[in-house]
């Protein structure tokens, strides 16, 4: 019967819940620790037969609980008040109310995953298919209608023929002794399975990449360098003027970019006004931009004296009579239109520049062109 | 027929022992599934086949094939989707609710309620996903960090319902499969094939039956109940903020989440007991399912009738009382507008035809049962249909008002539901127990000790 095995326990069954009761009773009494009742189900009143402490499973259930809630609670603040805020239906960046569907429904969900797991594993130690009690009869019998009793030889107070006479004496259906299982060795847990196993993977795996990528080449494993995407300057099969990139609507105009329509008109001067007033800031401004577009020709003081001079025909000193006598908007249309040999400088300068650079002309041919009555006003 | 209401009718009929409940549970498994299983099982199958069919024309063509369009742009997906979220609720309510009532004639029914819930919450599952009309971004409803470096809205609806669905999923799954860990180790020491031993083996995890187990486990299985509980009430309140939240005429209502949450559970227990009536009349389960059984289902059934009736009335009693043109509009046009039909359909099987449970030989007949939740589970389809469509078929703008018609791509894709989860449901009963064995043989009759329990021994 034992072919030499180490006894695991001694066991006896019943048929009755009050007998198994009973039989815990008196096992509990004796002082014995090692030792389980199995039942087809819960039977009522058996945990204070046995004298098991209550369940601590609750405390698992709450701790991991509250780190649900605490991680729900986190994870919200972060992404949506500190990441990446973004105000939504007016509400503030951490909208509590808002938060708690979310925060109550993972607080259960960690509640749930971490009972069950904790149970499992940690308070049963299954999943445990090798225990000595499996593919016996005593096990076949509890899991269908009867109650067994096992005292296991771990017990300190083990003793194989007083617990076979204890039990005895509880009017048991039978008794038997349970013997632990031989160690099973299954080949596929042999080392050299195993390395052979990870070896074809390996191999497999480094082989398959070698084929795909390197040696084949072919989509998906190209490294997406075929694509059907329409490149800029290509040639398009879907439009039919063939044009990979697509022109603007007729009559688009980008944004910031008002058209001037006076462009080639030679003198359209009542239809512009200086939209500025020489302020400070203007007319530093304007400085500034005369200094940078105007001067290396028409020189730091608008005199025709620019630092080009002799590489280009001189332009006309801007202090003549001509000149002064100009409407605001004739110095505004030549300097967008171009005069001469002089280009347009529309693409170079803004048009709120460009009436800046009005007002500061103005300013330079007052100062040129100074009466002895403006020096005693400064004066 | 006289049955004695003041004494607790015993929870299994007929005196049976332990191992002739066993048996009776048990014995589908190792039968061989005979004509009549084939016949449903076709049957379901070719429904779920043909939805399948027209669900992938649908991701290849677009969404533009369903009925949806200005102004209702919520069709048939998210009616559908309520609709079986809702029958998913009575599986919980029985399992988790009525264990921590301590209702023991649950026990016959809450596996089966629960594998219900399980295969509703799937059919569930898939129509917000389809809805979305690029399903395959569905991922981007999880908040990961992403490259575009964006979250999700926490403070949206549709949000909550990823979380309180997929929650619920996963919790209704866990409950489940605990509850079959005993079961399946009875069954690995029962069965004599060498290859079921096998896989009962590892899905028992090497169940002893241990009392030091069953401890924590009854523990365990008491916290879960008490989440499972505020999860599942939560579940339907998070699908009915999907409408309440929006400030929409029909929607915007205080009322919605008991409203729903009743609907959920009357709808969910009419569909549980048309199942069961076919599974204990196929698998003789007649002593285990009582009529005791039916019958308080029923009753729950009638319960819950009235909370749904209740909040009919009361919507339209808010509307007149809030004194909103917008509102009181919408509710005229509910009931006397051109979806009139959808509406009284809904009131007559949700209200009217549950009342005839107040007649004790009719809450005990089957076939007159049977009629009367299949209406119920109809006139449930039709209360979504009216509150999603109605609603949004007649806005603030009579320039645009319009009517939702159904293609048969929604109508398909609506069967396909149902095939998926009779489908799930058939194979259910063939594969696992129907019925928890370890739970009903601890109610059945002598299985508890006497109460001072072998003290007489001692």
């Amino acid at each position: 019967m034992n072919n030499g095995r180490k006894i695991f326990g001694v066991s006896a069954l019943f048929n009755k819940p009050d007998d198994i009761i009973n039989a815990a009773k008196i096992v509990a009494g004796k002082g014995y620790t090692e030792w389980d009742v199995n039942t087809p189900y819960p039977v009522h009143g058996m945990d204070d037969a046995m004298k098991i402490k209550p369940s601590k499973l609750g405390f698992v259930t709450l701790f991991f609980g509250l780190c649900g809630t605490a991680f729900a609670l986190l994870l919200m603040w972060y992404t949506l008040s500190v990441d990446y805020p973004l105000v939504i239906g007016g509400k503030p960046f951490f909208a509590l109310p808002a938060f708690i569907p979310v925060t109550f429904e993972l607080t259960v969900l960690f509640a749930t995953i971490s009972t069950i797991i904790a149970m499992l594993i940690f308070f049963f130690g299954l999943p445990r298919n090798n225990h000595p009690l499996h593919n016996t009869d005593y096990m076949k019998k509890v899991s269908l209608d009867h109650f067994g009793i096992v005292i296991e030889a771990a017990d300190p107070k083990f003793d194989e023929y007083k617990i076979n006479e204890l039990l005895k004496s509880l009017n048991p259906v039978s008794t038997a002794v349970i013997y632990e299982k031989e160690k099973v060795r299954y080949p596929i847990f042999e080392p050299k399975f195993i390395t052979f196993l990870i070896l074809i993977a390996v191999v497999v795996s480094f082989g398959t990449y070698l084929t795909l990528n390197k040696l084949m080449y072919i989509t998906p494993f190209s490294w997406m360098d075929e694509q059907e995407k329409i490149t800029p300057q290509s040639k398009s099969e879907f439009f039919s003027d063939e044009r990979g990139m697509r022109l603007p609507v007729e009559g688009t105009v980008a944004r910031g970019f008002i058209p001037y329509p006076f462009m080639g008109v030679e003198i359209p001067d009542k239809y512009l006004s200086n939209p500025f007033i020489p302020t400070e800031e203007n007319l530093t401004l304007g400085k500034k931009k005369f200094l940078t577009f105007c001067s290396p020709c028409h020189g730091n003081f608008g005199n025709g004296d620019g630092r080009l001079r002799g590489q280009f025909p001189n332009p006309p000193s801007l202090h003549s009579t001509r000149i002064r006598n100009f409407e605001d908007g004739r110095i505004y249309h030549v300097m967008t239109n171009g005069k001469n040999v002089m280009p347009s400088y529309a693409s170079q300068i803004t048009r709120d520049e460009r009436w800046a650079i009005v007002n500061y002309v103005r300013v330079l041919q007052r100062a040129e062109n100074a009466s002895d009555s403006d020096i005693e006003k400064i004066q | 027929m006289k049955v004695d209401y003041t004494t607790e009718a015993p929870v299994i009929q007929e005196r049976l022992s332990l191992a002739q409940i066993q048996e009776l549970v048990a014995k589908p498994l190792d039968t061989k599934p005979d004509k009549k299983f084939f016949i449903a099982l076709t049957i379901s199958g070719s429904l779920l086949l043909f939805g399948a069919v027209l669900l992938a024309i649908t991701f290849y063509k677009g969404i533009g094939l369903w009925g949806n369009n200005e102004p209702v742009g919520w069709g048939f997906p998210i009616i559908n989707f309520v609709f079986w979220v809702g029958i998913g609720h009575a599986g919980t309510l029985i399992s988790a609710i009525l264990f921590l009532l301590r209702q023991k004639w649950r026990t016959g029914i809450a596996r089966f309620a629960e594998a219900m819930t399980i295969f509703a919450v799937m059919c569930a599952g898939i129509f917000p996903i389809i809805h979305l009309g690029r399903p395959w971004l569905a991922g981007y409803l999880v908040p990961y960090p992403n490259q575009h470096g964006m979250w999700v809205n926490f403070t949206s609806p549709l949000v909550w319902d990823v979380f309180a669905v997929s929650t619920y999923f996963t919790v209704s799954l866990i409950f489940w499969y605990t509850g079959l860990i005993p079961d399946f180790a009875t069954l690995r020491d029962r069965t004599a094939s060498k290859i079921k031993k096998s896989i009962y083996s590892i899905f028992s995890l090497g169940w002893r039956h241990s009392n030091r187990h069953w401890q924590h486990y009854e523990k365990a299985y008491v916290l879960l109940a008490g989440f499972a509980t505020p999860l599942v009430l939560s579940v339907h309140t998070i699908v009915s903020f999907d409408f309440a939240v929006a400030i929409l005429p029909g929607w915007h209502s205080t009322i919605f989440p008991p409203y729903f949450v009743a609907g959920a559970i009357f709808s969910g227990f009419a569909m549980v007991v048309t199942v069961l009536i076919f599974v204990r009349k196929i698998f003789d389960l007649q002593s285990i399912i009582t009529l005791n059984h039916l019958e308080k289902m029923n009753k729950v059934i009638i319960a819950t009738s009235l909370m749904v009736g209740y909040s009919y009335a009361m919507e339209f009693f808010i509307a007149w009382y809030s004194g909103v043109p917008e509102e009181q509009f919408v509710f005229i046009n509910r009931a006397f507008g051109p979806y009139a039909w959808a509406y009284w359909t809904m009131v007559s099987c949700n209200v009217l035809f549950p009342q005839l449970f107040w007649f004790r030989k009719i809450r005990r007949s089957v076939p007159a049962m049977l009629a009367i939740v299949i209406l119920v589970n109809v006139g449930m389809w039709f209360e979504r249909f009216v509150i999603v469509v109605t609603s949004l078929h007649r806005d603030f703008l009579p320039s645009s008002w319009g009517m939702f018609i159904p293609t048969i791509y929604d109508i398909g894709i609506l069967l396909g539901s149902f095939g998926l989860f009779f489908t799930l449901v058939i194979l259910f009963t063939k594969s696992l127990p129907v019925i928890s064995i370890s739970e009903i043989k601890a109610v059945a009759e002598g299985a508890q000790p006497s109460y001072h329990g072998g003290v007489n021994h001692e």
